[in-house]
């Protein structure tokens, strides 16, 4: 695979690999993703199984899908996939993340792809996926447009995309800057630049412009007192995820 | 275990592909072990009970004098795994709990707690349920399923978790393996102890004096709870005539007690009992069981995690014992079956966690608390004997502070595992 970096910022590049190798350390730097991995899977894993009709009480429920994790970092959520039974490739841009999660999933028993790539390189090379996971990601990348542009080649017809991001308001810039990386100190500082953040609205917008279909939004809440993430129909302040849809 | 380099120089262990005997091993087949492994077929998992008991044999079935006072909860839990309809007829609806404060040979004090199943939406406010039916009913229906194995007359003697692999040895040399391996053996709990996990104990010094009597006249389905001087007395109503007895006594009096006739035990317990059922006598064996409170240091570790008594051993003050043990099972294999069907590693750390973290707060507030009232009311200190009397007093006479004493005897208060609330997987 040619190291090909398309709207990637090198910038921030630079900064999750010097985050990579904390990806599996559950109390370490990355505490806050696997706090809100288990709310993230549950929205992945539902609206996957809605939208190709599969029964999460089943043994490999999403066999034969193709899954591509875009920013898979350590694998926190290709690793999920590929139990279910779905063919994954995760992706990721930073390279030192692909063999910490090659070696993760060899761990695990688990079989998947992991490549040193972006959307971009991926879809210049034809490459096509049921569902494209696009986690923390939009907020990151230089061209969110250009991008999604991406995104939208990756997906067959009647392909899933599930796009979650940060909203850009003073409480998501109180809650994911100010608490998250200075108070509580579960991000290094800098990890996010208020100024990308996007709103739903905007986001909805930029994902019809590349030709895909919004088909739902959820808000994830943090709860301070049970500690803990939930998914929001209504509250999409801070964090959310939507859903869109390959006509 | 091979070890492979990877370009950025971090040695990583490789895990070989395993093949597991079961998804999970239960060391343990009391009440707690199988009901998890029930729990947990339905949650999609096989398991397999290594019970260290010879399976009972139909002789046995003759009432021994043990019953169990399930929680609301823990009956809905008990109909959503599909065995209540196997024991409800055999089950004694409780449908009032009178507390009180008395003194020996001198009856109940006035300043009764009155609680009635009237005043909760959910009905009973428990079941008083005998040993005999519900461990059959438990061992039928882990026969009937397809995904549990129950091993009888089979001892742990080895254990390594440490692995790609729970694994278990047995006595006669046989070995097993698991993703992850269960404690559900008791207080003195071997997985636990093998596992390293040490625990911390209070002794009361106090014993439990359990037996059944049959008395004359009829119960009405009303649980009588005495705070005695020395300790409570419990009398749970069993179907009939007949009435569940637990008597907390010091221990040096109660093994004094124990040791004597029949006659003599039912000559030593008349005082406290009184005669509002009339004359009673013994119906079935008497047992002794110490009192001590006892608390692992973690639920779980690698591979491993622990439930009922094996974690917390309580006061068996209104039976909060196996209603513990069972909320334990509810949230182990909820949080083992919502980790599955996202794809999680079950045997993680980050998904047992989740287990330990649901459990430890509210079980280590019920044994303290359950520590405080047994303090507090196994007291003969004058002003002590005041302020609860006067504090019974105001529980009895406000009726949202008695429905909120009622729902958390019920079990139905607290963050509670969906099982418990009588929903499926």
């Amino acid at each position: 695979m040619t190291e090909k970096t398309g709207t990637i910022d090198p910038a921030e590049i630079a900064k999750f690999e010097a985050m990579a190798a904390e990806w599996w350390d559950p109390n370490g730097k990355f505490r806050p993703l696997h706090m809100m991995n288990p709310v993230r899977l549950d929205y992945i894993t539902r609206q996957i199984a809605a939208e190709f009709g599969r029964d999460l009480a089943e043994e490999r429920p999403f066999a034969g899908l193709r899954i591509l994790d875009i920013g898979c970092g350590g694998g926190l959520l290709s690793e999920p996939m590929a139990r279910l039974g779905a063919d994954v490739v995760g992706a990721d841009a930073a390279e030192r993340n692909i063999p910490v999660a090659r070696v993760h999933a060899e761990q695990s028993g688990l079989t998947i792809d992991y490549r040193h790539t972006s959307a971009e390189a991926l879809a210049e090379a034809g490459e096509q996926f049921d569902v494209v996971l696009n986690m923390e990601v939009v907020e990151h990348v230089a061209d969110p447009q250009a991008y999604l542009n991406a995104c939208h080649d990756l997906l067959k017809s009647g392909g899933l995309m599930l796009c979650s991001t940060i909203n850009r308001n003073p409480k998501s810039f109180a809650m994911a800057i100010v608490g998250a990386e200075y108070i509580m100190r579960w991000l290094p500082k800098g990890t996010h630049e208020w100024s990308k953040f996007i709103t739903p609205d905007e986001l909805f917008k930029m994902i019809e412009a590349a030709g895909l279909r919004p088909v739902d939004r959820k808000g994830y809440v943090f709860n301070p007192i049970s500690w803990s993430w939930s998914i929001s129909d209504r509250d999409l302040s801070v964090n959310y995820v939507t859903a869109s849809l390959r006509p | 275990m091979t070890l492979c380099r990877v370009d950025n120089s971090i040695n990583w262990p490789i895990m070989p592909h395993m093949t597991y005997d079961t998804d999970i091993l239960i060391v343990g087949g009391g009440l707690n072990g199988p009901t998890l492994a029930l729990a947990l077929a339905q949650a999609g998992f096989r398991s397999t009970v290594i019970d260290a008991n010879a399976r009972p044999k139909r002789e046995a079935d003759d009432f021994d004098g043990r019953a169990y006072a399930l929680a609301r909860a823990s009956q809905k839990m008990l109909a959503a795994l599909g065995i209540w309809d196997s024991v409800a007829d055999q089950a004694q609806a409780i449908s009032e709990i009178k507390a009180s404060d008395g003194h020996a040979g001198r009856g109940a004090a006035p300043q009764f707690l009155h609680f009635q199943a009237a005043e909760m939406e959910e009905g009973p406010m428990g079941y008083m349920l005998e040993d005999r039916y519900l461990r059959r009913a438990l061992i039928a229906a882990m026969e009937a399923s397809d995904m549990i194995t129950h091993l009888s007359d089979s001892t742990v003697v080895d254990q390594s978790t440490s692995g790609a692999a729970a694994e278990v040895t047995l006595a006669d040399g046989r070995r097993l393996q698991a993703r992850l391996l269960v404690g559900a053996d008791g207080r003195t709990s071997g997985v636990a102890a093998r596992a390293g996990i040490r625990r911390q104990g209070w002794d009361y010094g106090q014993t439990a004096l359990v037996c059944a009597v049959a008395h004359e006249l009829p119960h009405h389905g009303i649980a009588h709870q005495f705070f005695m001087p020395a300790g409570p007395l419990a009398i749970l109503p069993l179907p009939g005539n007949r009435a569940s007895i637990v008597w907390s006594e010091k221990t040096q009096r109660a093994a004094q007690i124990a040791r004597g006739t029949d006659a003599e035990f039912l000559a030593a317990l008349r005082p406290a009992f009184g005669d509002f059922l009339g004359e009673i006598e013994l119906a079935g064996v008497r047992f002794s069981y110490p009192l001590k409170l006892t608390l692992a240091e973690r639920f779980i570790g690698p591979r491993l995690a622990l439930v009922g008594d094996a974690a917390h051993g309580v006061h068996p003050i209104a039976g909060q014992g196996l209603n513990l043990g069972l909320r334990d099972v509810g949230a182990l294999a909820e949080v083992l079956h919502e980790a599955r069907i996202r794809g999680e590693d079950i045997t993680s750390e980050l998904v047992l966690d989740r287990y330990q973290q649901w459990r430890r707060f509210d079980t280590t507030a019920l044994a303290l608390g359950m520590d405080t009232v047994n303090r507090l009311f196994s007291n003969d200190n004058p002003a002590l004997r005041l302020i609860r009397d006067f504090g019974m007093g105001v529980v009895s006479a406000t009726p949202a502070l008695r429905r909120g004493f009622m729902r958390q005897a019920a079990g139905l208060a607290g963050d509670m595992p969906k099982l418990l609330q009588g929903e499926r997987f």
